[in-house]
């Protein structure tokens, strides 16, 4: 079989070689209707590459580290990245490649074209995920296109795809990729057509905007719609909306610009238009035989039908999980740079605000009934940024992901998260409160009459240097036991940071790691495998990553502090229950308060979730568990398994911290450890980072870790390989 | 016992009945040698037994250092082998036993080898049964769990 068909070909290699998309736009291009010059790279060609070059096996081997069905989001964007990686890496054998070269140039020459998937299976009968596998526009050049080619075909372990893996079928055995590469029809107007209107057997659907049909199916821009008469093609209503911008081929997918007055007063199809769509939307049908969901466009007033398929429900709202949720994480370039600005100049200075008007207020002079107000109202503030949290700085942590992607695609560099060192050092504000429990530990370390003082809970007055350091580091980060879990542990008041920071003063001071590999090297190399005039957008995405790896950290910070508000809310209400002088008014006002009540909240709660004893037992016991490599490195020490906020007031220099999850806001432990195993996976996450600021090797993905290793055991954590080994009995 | 430890041996029994052959390891003077023999096992896995001529080299050296080690596994020799396969080294300590008093278990073994029968009568024959200690379960390439059986 040839490497590459032309649209002719395609209808006798059959769907199985071309895919579903390829397969249908040759049946409308033999029934004389306009589709883009079209080509395709049948799944042979796919199955050559993975055979001969042994790519099956790799990624076999990564498919395979560990059950899907146990990762978390996170950790299978990691695996989908690696898989990526492989793909970028791995060069086409010299035959196929000779031959597809050859083809590719006679055919497209230096002319730009799109590439696209066409898996078969893809846009099947009953659902249909369309979107989970990869399409690059604007793509020119014989070498670019090849690698373009690869980029489709790795998107067939995209993490959307491996998410859906189920319902797609997908099996590295069995599934198969085809390719198409199309002309780039330059849109002047763009749309779909329904022909069957869901919520109406009697109408068809005609949706358009002006230039790219991307920003409409993506749903960026909000379009025309006219509800025609199904049989007659007459327009039944339009909805006119407020046009403003258009989408046009940019650099990574589509880029945004303002319409022309005229344009922006004007809708972008005629009525003959309309009907022209309806009419070839009609035809389609009866070529098919069912109503068509068809993209087409307007070039120089000749339609152009791009994609058609039968309408179908979509997978995706079908499905009641977060999948669907996690799929809008993916976020464009353009989106993120707007949400960048949202979050940086309004959200978390209004945060800070916020933080700082709760710690002003005197909670002490209030009345019971003003104190039970304060305490809703914190209550509210509180659950108001943790829905903002979700709604815009999760999803800003994508600018991480989207640098690692332009980086790899870039630079294709053997180790997939190389690009990881060039967002390090970025001044996170964790790094910051560190630094500071380092000062505040260098002034014990170096003053004996202060560290007897504080050995024997005897805290200096105002106006010493420690208290006035200990004042606003509390003032700036709050206290520690507060923001590290729920309100019952502020009882335990400044004593247990001064616990704390005699163990850091206990241990010789130690700094973040000196970066060892040369990041303004690396970075050269990032901005100069971009062609000139990109090179300015190879550094916004560099910036937006950068600032998207700070913020993802920062952000937790603040809600810390927002949250520590509430503590000292209900603290305060919580004092004034026990207080004898408390009036029996006043406790049955404080009473009606949310988290108030006269017996303490059981604080072992979350003891009682660990302690599952029969998980450890004596006669079995594990010698390595398997977690991903974050952090390279190797060290031993002694585990400590946090189960309560509370674990992580005791915990010593050289211990290993072993936990569910880091939260950002347990991370002053960090430097105190040897090294960090998370059950939580993925590489990018805050345990993770802050391992890699502070150089100490961790694994995250570590699943049941906190099962299976015991606390208190010796263990060695393998940052290279992802590996802890649990020291058992000789043999 | 927990259904964890449970688990994991009725693993192992089942491996182990799927599979004829394990490499025993012996050493003697500080050299270590592998060897393929066909075993059996009874069900609650404390003992493994196997066959062997007694002018052999895993012989003489079991004979002079009864610590051994054996290894089972269901590789099928392809590249999945990485991640589905399950490996289980045993570590134990050998002895001579007398088939005749041994009878019971020799049935068990030659009900899982009933070809080895004859060879099993030659008076140069010996019957070796290993007093295992401990197991370390391998599967998903590197996660390991380790039993102890005595």
């Amino acid at each position: 079989m040839k490497t590459l068909l032309n649209i002719d070909e395609c209808l006798n290699a059959g769907k199985d070689q071309v895919g579903g998309k390829t397969y249908c736009l040759a049946k409308i291009h033999s029934h004389g209707i306009r589709v883009p010059k079209t080509l395709c790279v049948p799944c042979k060609v796919y199955e050559d590459y993975l055979h001969q070059s042994r790519l099956k096996d790799r990624i076999f081997f990564e498919i395979n580290r560990m059950p899907l069905e146990q990762m978390r989001w996170e950790e299978i964007w990691d695996t989908s990245l690696r898989i990526r990686n492989y793909f970028l890496n791995t060069p086409v054998p010299a035959t196929i490649e000779k031959n597809l070269a050859g083809l590719i140039d006679t055919y497209c020459g230096n002319n730009a074209v799109a590439v696209r998937s066409s898996a078969p299976g893809e846009d099947g009968a009953s659902t249909s995920f369309a979107g989970l596998h990869d399409s690059f526009l604007n793509v020119s050049g014989t070498g670019d296109i090849i690698k373009h080619i690869k980029l489709v075909w790795a998107s067939l372990y995209s993490d959307a795809a491996l998410l859906y893996r189920k319902e797609l079928g997908l099996d590295i055995q069995t599934s198969r990729m085809a390719v198409v590469i199309q002309e780039l029809v330059p849109s002047d107007r763009s749309g779909i057509f329904f022909g069957l209107n869901p919520s109406s057997s009697n109408e068809s659907v005609v949706e358009s905007v002006y230039g790219l049909n991307q920003a409409l199916v993506d749903g960026d821009i909000e379009p025309d719609r006219w509800i025609l008469s199904r049989s007659t093609g007459n327009v039944i209503r339009h909805t006119d909306p407020v046009r403003k911008r258009y989408a046009a081929p940019g650099n990574t997918g589509i880029m945004f610009h303002d319409l022309e007055d005229h344009e922006a007063q004007t809708p972008p199809l005629s009525p003959d238009e309309i009907h022209q769509v309806w009419k070839t939307g009609k035809r389609l049908e009866q070529i098919f035989g069912k109503p068509q969901d068809v993209e087409w466009t307007i070039t120089n007033d000749e339609l152009i039908i791009l994609q058609a398929r039968p309408i179908t429900s979509t997978g995706f709202t079908e499905t009641d999980d977060k999948r669907s949720w996690y799929l809008t994480l993916h976020r464009s370039y353009e989106n993120l740079k707007t949400l960048y600005d949202k979050i940086e100049h309004h959200l978390i200075p209004e945060m800070i605000s916020e933080a700082d008007k709760l710690k002003q207020q005197d909670l002490e002079i209030l009345s019971a009934q003003a104190l039970c107000s304060e305490i809703e109202r914190r209550q509210k503030i509180y659950d108001d940024w943790v829905k903002i949290y979700w709604a815009d700085f999760i999803p800003f942590a994508h600018g991480i992901r989207l640098f690692g992607q332009v980086y790899n695609d870039a630079v294709a560099p053997e180790d997939p998260y190389e690009f990881m060192n060039l967002l390090e050092n970025t001044g996170l504000k964790s790094m910051e409160r560190n630094s500071l429990i380092e000062k505040l530990a260098r002034m014990i370390r170096n003053d004996k009459d202060l560290k007897t003082a504080l050995e024997n809970e005897r805290i200096p007055d105002p106006g010493h240097p420690f208290r006035m350091l200990l004042d606003s580091f509390v003032d700036q980060f709050g206290d520690l036991s507060c923001t590290i879990g729920s309100g019952s542990e502020c009882e335990y008041g400044e004593n247990a940071i001064i616990q704390l920071l005699l163990e850091f003063a206990g241990r010789p001071a130690k700094s973040r790691k000196s970066n060892e590999i040369d990041t303004t090297q690396l970075k050269d190399r990032y901005i100069k495998s971009f062609p000139v005039d990109r090179r300015d957008f190879a550094e916004d995405v560099l910036y937006l990553g950068r600032e998207s790896y700070r913020l993802r950290d920062d952000d937790n910070i603040h809600l810390g502090r927002i949250e520590a508000g509430l503590f000292d809310a209900l603290q305060e209400g919580r004092r004034r229950l026990v207080d004898p002088g408390t009036t029996a008014n006043d406790i049955e006002i404080l009473l009606k308060a949310p988290g108030l009540s006269l017996t303490q909240k059981d604080q072992n709660q979350e003891e009682t979730i660990f302690s599952d004893k029969t998980a450890i037992e004596k006669w079995i016991s594990s010698r390595q568990i398997v977690g991903h490599p974050a952090g390279p490195g190797i060290s031993s020490g002694r585990a400590r398994l946090i189960k309560t906020p509370q674990d992580l007031l005791s915990f010593k220099q050289g211990d290993v911290l072993v936990c569910r999850g880091v939260d950002p806001n347990m991370t002053f432990v960090v430097p105190l450890a040897a090294a960090v195993v998370e059950e939580r996976g993925g590489m990018l996450i805050h345990g993770a980072i802050i391992a890699r600021e502070y150089g100490l090797p961790c694994i995250t993905g570590a699943s049941n870790a906190m099962k299976l290793i015991e606390d208190g055991n010796q263990i060695t954590v393998d940052g290279y390989l992802g590996i802890i080994t649990c020291r058992t009995e000789d043999l | 016992m927990s259904d964890n430890r449970k688990q994991t041996l009725n693993n192992i029994a089942d491996l182990f009945e799927s599979q004829n052959f394990a490499v025993l390891s012996t050493q003697q003077d500080n050299q270590p040698y592998s060897s393929l023999v066909a075993f059996a096992v009874p069900p609650d896995l404390k003992f493994f037994y196997f066959l062997t001529p007694n002018t052999t080299r895993k012989y003489q050296n079991l004979k002079a250092n009864p610590k051994v080690s054996i290894l089972v596994n269901n590789i099928r020799n392809n590249a999945e082998d990485i991640y589905n396969a399950v490996s289980v080294t045993g570590t134990g300590v050998a002895e001579v036993i007398d088939k005749a008093i041994e009878q019971k278990a020799l049935d068990l073994f030659l009900g899982k080898h009933p070809n080895l029968k004859k060879f099993s009568q030659a008076p140069t024959t010996a019957f070796i049964r290993i007093a295992m200690h401990r197991y370390f379960m391998v599967n998903r390439f590197q996660n390991v769990v380790e039993i102890k059986v005595k």
